[in-house]
């Protein structure tokens, strides 16, 4: 029996995977070919997808962009015998793309069925839990700690310290909740592991319950990943029938359970607090801090918080000791992102490596650079709240202080290419649009001063006075900075303003003005 | 926390007079099926939308009623959430992405053909019922933008011709 590998990643889907699986089923048949397809997630590299592989004894045979129509003329070459082809691509691992990576946290996707468990088990899945299963829930929040690790949603905030708050309350009812709100254009990497390796997930949530003296936990993941959520489901409902969560887990002291909350299209639910206010069946409005939900949380609980990510980076963090997880990465980022090359790029993917790393390397070694062929001329790092970078920012390394310091931020790791054709006042306007439709209208510097920074960029486009409107709009900036509640309108100036530094002449302001170009200098 | 008051969420006098509608109806039975429990709401209101197409006004009483949330709460969550309509819509949803990744490959030009095409701004629907189209701000998909969902069914690399393949098989299918 030969085993063909047809992802089932949402990405391999939308460029039609399933009607590749179905053509090759069909053909097997009409040749008679005793064929599996395995329904695997995604390599990553969804310039490729779909990307069909073929099991040989030499190892995993690619071949890709693969279309329906492709199929049989590929039975033709062979392929089932890892043939070349046009498409063909030679073994999967050897593609400098993929092989220049540092797969830790998605070292399996791709690679497993993602509801086998006994796949799983097999490439390493329940290694780091069968280990936490025997530790002292505060030697497992140590190794955390030691590993380095940093909230991967993006705000880099230390995960171990978060998990030791949890664990000093006293024992009573504790909650786990996965950020899965994934709504930062330009990043796919939650919904990638999600739906190629879910067992990571429930892996890494059910360490940190343990940890943290939690039975219960749930992952909230937005509406328009419906693939996810199935995904996500049917693996919960996996893991408690193998008894890795439920009651007394693998006969341990330690009980579990997990459920999938389903979002309703409302970005500001990333916010962690207003994921909370979701969760419990309210509008998703955020909440004052203090008091942090590491202490009072979900229904007023303690409750550990973490993006998919962070989750995700735990199970290899037990299973190889916090000091492996901390030798890869740069200064005080420690480990590795999940980088997400999107927009006008040639080869968007996934690129998983340590710390350090450039955009530009991102952009050209990887990526190849636009899609269109045109020059890059703007590169946004880290979601919709992130810096739009001028290519003279490029060679910056991605880390979380070297990023601060030229007022940017790396984020949830997405990386938004643009080419010369990109009209940035026109970006900055819709920085202030999309934070206008997605404040949650609690505070005003975010909800009004959204609503007032789309007005004055017109007037700044329209060239109504436009000095004193370039000025209004940069004390509109301070405003709303210092004065949001979260970080939704807190961070909504930093695309606006770094539009406006990096590229003046699309404001129409050829000269930068004193202000300006001292603050570029 | 603040305690919780318990509040007297008293059937209107003129829902006492009437049978119940079919809609106020599902609303019950789906509360039931999600135990009544208010922190489910957001699932019980996707499910009800599922069966119904839409969140009726005629529901957020009963469900109200079920969870022990006042109306004004229900009806705070079913504005608050794009997903929840109020309204009848299409019969099919497209959904197009207009967030940054998209623009960066021409989602605006994707929008104003579809605009065209289908004849109806973003966020109404044809004039025979069968395609609303939305606005959408990221499907996840940003390495294959623009995207496109319709339903639940993802679509990546979308230019305004595959736009019309996609809508073409739609109308296909209804005329089937």
């Amino acid at each position: 029996m030969i085993k063909v590998f047809v992802p089932r990643d949402a990405a391999a889907l939308s460029v039609g995977a399933d009607e590749v699986a179905a053509a090759i089923a069909n053909e097997a048949k009409k040749q008679n070919k005793d064929v599996q397809i395995v329904r695997n997630g995604s390599r990553g590299m969804l310039y490729l997808e779909p990307l069909v592989e073929v099991e040989t004894a030499k190892g995993r045979v690619a071949y890709g962009p693969v279309s329906a129509k492709d199929v049989a003329e590929l039975f033709k070459a062979g392929f089932l015998e890892g043939k070349s082809h046009k498409l063909g691509h030679g073994l999967t691992e050897e593609i400098p793309y993929f092989k220049s990576q540092e797969r830790l946290t998605f070292a399996r996707c791709g690679i497993t069925d993602p509801l086998s468990i006994d796949d799983y088990r097999k490439h390493g899945g329940f290694d780091g839990l069968s280990k936490a299963l025997k530790m002292k829930p505060i030697d497992i929040v140590t190794e955390v700690t030691t590993s380095g690790l940093r909230g991967r949603g993006g705000a880099g905030f230390p995960t171990g310290i978060k998990w030791k708050t949890v664990h000093d309350l006293p024992a009573g009812e504790k909650y786990v909740a996965c950020n899965a709100d994934e709504g930062d254009s330009g990043t796919y990497a939650d919904r990638m592991l999600m739906e190629g390796d879910p067992f990571c997930l429930i892996e890494g949530m059910t360490i940190a319950a343990v940890a943290g003296g939690a039975t219960k936990g749930y992952i909230y993941i937005r509406s328009e990943y419906p693939h996810s959520v199935k995904v996500l489901r049917e693996a919960i409902e996996i893991a408690r029938k193998a008894n890795w969560l439920g009651e007394n887990i693998q006969g341990s002291q330690y009980s579990f359970d997990l459920f999938v909350r389903t979002g309703a299209g409302a970005y500001i639910c990333g916010e962690e607090t207003s994921m909370l206010e979701s969760l419990e069946g309210k509008r998703g409005v955020i909440r004052y801090k203090p008091p942090i939900p590491a202490i009072e949380g979900l229904f007023g609980k303690p409750t550990i918080i973490n993006n998919v990510m962070s989750f995700a980076a735990v199970p290899i963090i037990l299973a190889k000791g916090g000091e492996f997880y901390r030798d890869f990465g740069v200064g005080r980022s420690r480990g590795t992102l999940a980088f997400q090359l999107a927009g006008n790029i040639k080869r968007g993917g996934l690129v998983e490596k340590a710390f350090g790393v450039t955009t530009r390397q991102l952009i050209e070694e990887w990526g190849g650079g636009t899609r269109t062929g045109r020059p890059v001329r703007a590169v946004q790092v880290g979601g919709p709240l992130g810096a739009y970078l001028p290519t003279s920012k490029l060679d910056v390394p991605m880390d979380y202080e070297e990023f601060a310091k030229v007022d940017a931020m790396v984020g949830h790791g997405g990386v938004v290419v643009f080419d010369d054709t990109v009209d940035m006042a026109k970006q900055a306007r819709f920085a202030m649009e999309f934070c206008a439709i997605e404040s949650c209208g609690k505070c005003t510097p975010c909800r009004i001063g959204s609503v007032r920074g789309v007005e004055v960029i017109d007037k700044i486009i329209g060239d109504i006075d436009r000095d004193k409107n370039v000025e209004l709009l940069e004390d509109l900036c301070v405003t709303m900075t210092d004065g949001s509640l979260c970080a939704m309108g807190g961070l909504t100036p930093m695309p606006v303003m770094s539009s406006l530094r990096g590229f003046p002449e699309d404001f129409g302001k050829p000269a930068p003005n004193k202000f300006l170009a001292d603050a570029a200098e | 926390m603040a305690k919780k008051v318990a509040r007297p969420n008293k059937k209107p006098p003129e829902a006492e007079s009437r049978p119940p509608t079919p809609a106020e109806i599902a609303a019950l039975a789906t509360c039931e099926r999600y135990g009544n429990k208010a922190d489910e709401l957001l699932e019980i209101l996707h499910d009800l939308q599922h069966q119904l197409g839409y969140i009726p006004e005629e529901t957020l009483p009963v469900i109200g009623r079920a969870l022990n949330r006042s109306r004004a709460e229900v009806h705070g969550v079913v504005t608050f959430y794009h997903d929840f309509k109020r309204h009848p819509i299409g019969k099919h949803v497209v959904k197009i992405c207009r967030a940054e990744s998209c623009q960066a490959v021409g989602t605006d030009e994707l929008c104003r053909h579809a605009e065209q095409s289908l004849n109806t701004r973003l966020g109404g629907t044809t004039g025979d019922g069968s395609i609303t189209i939305e606005q959408v701000f990221c499907l996840g998909n940003c390495a294959l933008s623009p995207a496109v969902m319709v339903d639940e069914k993802l679509y990546g690399m979308v230019d305004p011709k595959r736009f019309d393949e996609i809508v073409a098989g739609l109308n296909k299918e209804a005329a089937e």
